[in-house]
């Protein structure tokens, strides 16, 4: 997984609340042995003009020219509530976001993100706000840098605000680590284990 | 400190207390089946990592798979054959073990496991399904995962999981005629809600969960996930050596010995705290069948459906008038003469010999009611060749039952095959939420026994209204 320490990108406001999972990847976007494939089906219901088509939404934020290349989301409350699916960030990761900044997360949902390389940045509603306010001027050229090391949020104008992560998580995103890649860390206690038990209970 | 089981296991298991307050512990064995496993194993491969222990490592095809007779990689379940296929490459480069489509020891994963001896007391087994905790009947620590967890398991052969709570549940006294493990469990669920576990490892024990067969307390623990419990498991005797000696898996010769004086110390101690603890008197309980669409919708057969007034909150008043909506069915409806449309025999909760058995005792010389569609889907190959033996699928088939190949089948709806909407279908799998068994569809969960007996008056039907059982 890429490691994140610092990244400036275009953020698109998804102000609303409650954004379940299953508006981030309908279930019928699921149809592959896979976690791959599932970047077309981002927001596939609010993304297409039709749920089975693929011909853009233009009203739909991310379809706008000014926001190509988005990477960070501004979300609303409660952001990936709902059904446990992972394939919800399997989409957004596969998609090109790096970053959801709201002002609450879906538990389940956030402990994917971690896992997945994606960074969720907790930050108050009023915060979030101003921070839309600002990217809607000219999305392209206001884009905003999060730094993981310092826990902050930048604007273009220059306007920061500090964010709060566990300890765990911003390691495992910091080196990039997947929570397989974070346990390996402790290879040798595994690996002593396995000595040990293995000399208990032979026979399995 | 005196000990649990449960806590016998843990501290056995236990690599390391990490500084996130989480336990990384150690997985003996790890179970896949078609539907995530190949998505796990892709995936794993993907990133370009290992199964750190292939040979503890199993697969098998259930979901998914057909049961039709004649079956091959083509399934009713739209994609499903890409699933099939996916397994069967995965699991080869793996270098796993995979009980495949043809294998006569294929079967549903918590079926078949303990057949084989893979579960044995005292290990850790996780398995990307929520009924794994079935297989905590072998005396095992065994909970369903998800996907991710599981290429967790294979690339590390631990997981890192917060420690559950623990409860004790026992059943004191004895069970009466015609009363089963389903029953005793639809029972629990329905006095105690299907919250009543959450968070907890729970522990059955009391004399009549020692009088139930190997086979009764995998029926027991199939449910303890139902209940929202973290897995339910019950302590290893002789009932448990007897049943795994000689099986594949289990441990030969001078291991076998050794591996037993372990087994033997796999007990709770007297002195043992629980965080919570239930007793329930087992002569109270009566054949058990559901009535809405939560396994907490549960009462005695010659029960009626409750008065919404009698429930304890709100929600739940919500959810009962939710549900009996969905089922067609008022307060005050007696259970016992309910009119059925299906019946079906099968799951990981109720396909296994002793399953079929009960249910051929009443079907023996008789016929399903004209009109019921009734099906019987054994756990495994092997129940099925077992039955076969014993000459149980002619019994079946002369009620008047389509005898099937092993599989989950229809006790879950996945786009595949399904029951009717608005039809009523008594089952002996372990949901009855809405649409489990097809979109609209009306479950209601019992015993092998009680659904025999219901397909033959066509009605829900008390099973000790049949003399033969026993
Ligand atoms: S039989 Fe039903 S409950 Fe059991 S594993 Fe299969 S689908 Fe799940």
């Amino acid at each position: 997984m890429d490691p994140f320490i610092r990244h400036t990108g275009v953020s698109a406001p998804l102000l609303r609340i409650n954004i379940d999972t299953d508006a981030i990847i309908p279930s019928r976007e699921m149809r592959l042995v896979s976690k791959k494939g599932l970047g077309e089906g981002l927001f596939a219901s609010w993304r297409y003009v039709l749920p089975d088509s693929r011909e853009p939404n233009p009203d739909f934020v991310l379809n706008k020219p000014e926001y190509a290349n988005t990477t960070i989301i501004l979300g609303g409350n409660n952001f990936g509530c709902g059904s446990s699916r992972e394939h919800a960030v399997w989409a957004l990761a596969e998609y090109g976001i790096r970053a959801i900044i709201a002002p609450g997360f879906g538990a389940i949902f956030y402990q994917n993100c971690v896992r997945n390389g994606i960074l969720p940045v907790v930050l108050d509603n009023e915060t979030v706000q101003s921070l839309a306010a600002e990217v809607e001027e000219n999305p392209q050229v206001h884009q905003l840098t999060i730094d993981l090391e310092q826990q902050t949020v930048t604007s273009f104008s220059g306007a920061q605000a500090k964010f709060e992560i566990e300890a765990g998580h911003k390691e495992m995103l910091l080196k990039g680590l997947d929570s397989i890649g974070l346990t390996l860390t402790f290879e040798d206690d595994i690996s002593r284990f396995e000595q040990a038990d293995g000399a208990k209970r032979h026979w399995l | 400190m005196a000990k649990t089981l449960f806590e016998k296991i843990w501290d056995a298991h236990l690599v390391k207390a990490l500084p996130d307050g989480t336990f990384l512990i150690y997985i003996d064995r790890i179970f896949l089946h078609e539907r995530t496993g190949s998505i796990a194993l892709q995936s794993l491969a993907e990133a370009g990592r290992k199964v750190r222990h292939p040979e503890r490592v199993f697969c098998t095809m259930d979901h998914i798979v057909d049961t039709f007779p004649g079956r091959g990689d083509d399934t009713v379940m739209p994609s499903g054959k890409n699933f099939i296929q996916a397994t069967r490459k995965e699991a080869k480069a793996a270098g796993i073990t995979l009980f495949d489509i043809g294998d006569d020891r294929q079967g549903i994963a918590h079926v078949i496991s303990p057949e084989m001896g893979i579960v044995q007391p005292g290990i850790t087994l996780v398995c990307p399904d929520s009924h794994t905790c079935t297989q905590g009947a072998m005396g095992a620590a065994a909970w369903g995962i998800g996907s991710s967890e599981a290429e967790h398991a294979m690339a590390t052969q631990t997981l890192r999981i917060n420690k559950p709570k623990l409860m004790r549940v026992v059943f004191e006294g004895e069970l009466g005629a015609g009363v089963t493990a389903k029953d005793m469990i639809l029972h629990l669920i329905g006095q105690y809600g299907a919250n009543g576990g959450a968070g907890y490892a729970i522990e059955f024990a009391g004399s009549a969960v020692e009088n139930l067969s190997i086979e009764g307390r995998l029926t027991l623990c199939n449910m303890a996930v139902e209940f929202a419990a973290f897995t339910g498991l019950v302590a290893p005797d002789q009932k448990t050596y007897d049943y795994l000696e000689g099986r594949t898996y289990a441990p030969k010769g001078k291991d076998w010995d050794e591996a037993l004086t372990y087994w033997q110390s796999l007990v709770t101690e007297s002195d043992a705290a629980f965080d919570k603890e239930i007793v329930i008197n087992a002569s109270d309980i009566e054949p058990t069948v559901t009535w809405g669409t939560s396994p907490q919708h549960a009462a005695g057969i010659s029960q009626s459906v409750p008065a919404l007034e009698s429930l304890a909150s709100d929600d739940a008043r919500t959810a009962a008038q939710r549900a009996l909506d969905y089922q067609g069915l008022a307060s005050g409806d007696a259970l016992a003469g309910l009119k059925i449309d299906n019946a079906f025999i099968g799951s990981c909760t109720n396909a296994r010999i002793e399953d079929l058995r009960s249910a051929a005792s009443i079907l023996k010389g008789r016929k399903v009611a004209a009109g019921i569609k009734a099906i019987c889907v054994p756990g495994s190959q092997q129940v099925k060749a077992a039955a076969e033996r014993e000459g149980l699928d002619k019994i079946f088939e002369a009620a008047g039952f389509e005898w099937r190949e092993s599989g989950c089948s229809m006790c879950f709806f996945a786009g595949g095959e399904h029951f009717g909407a608005q039809e009523r279908v008594l089952s002996t799998s372990n949901r009855n939420f809405e649409s489990r068994q097809g979109p609209g569809t009306r479950t209601h969960l019992a015993s092998p026994a009680t659904v025999a007996a219901s397909a033959i008056n066509g009605v829900i039907t008390d099973p000790r209204t049949f003399t033969e059982v026993n």
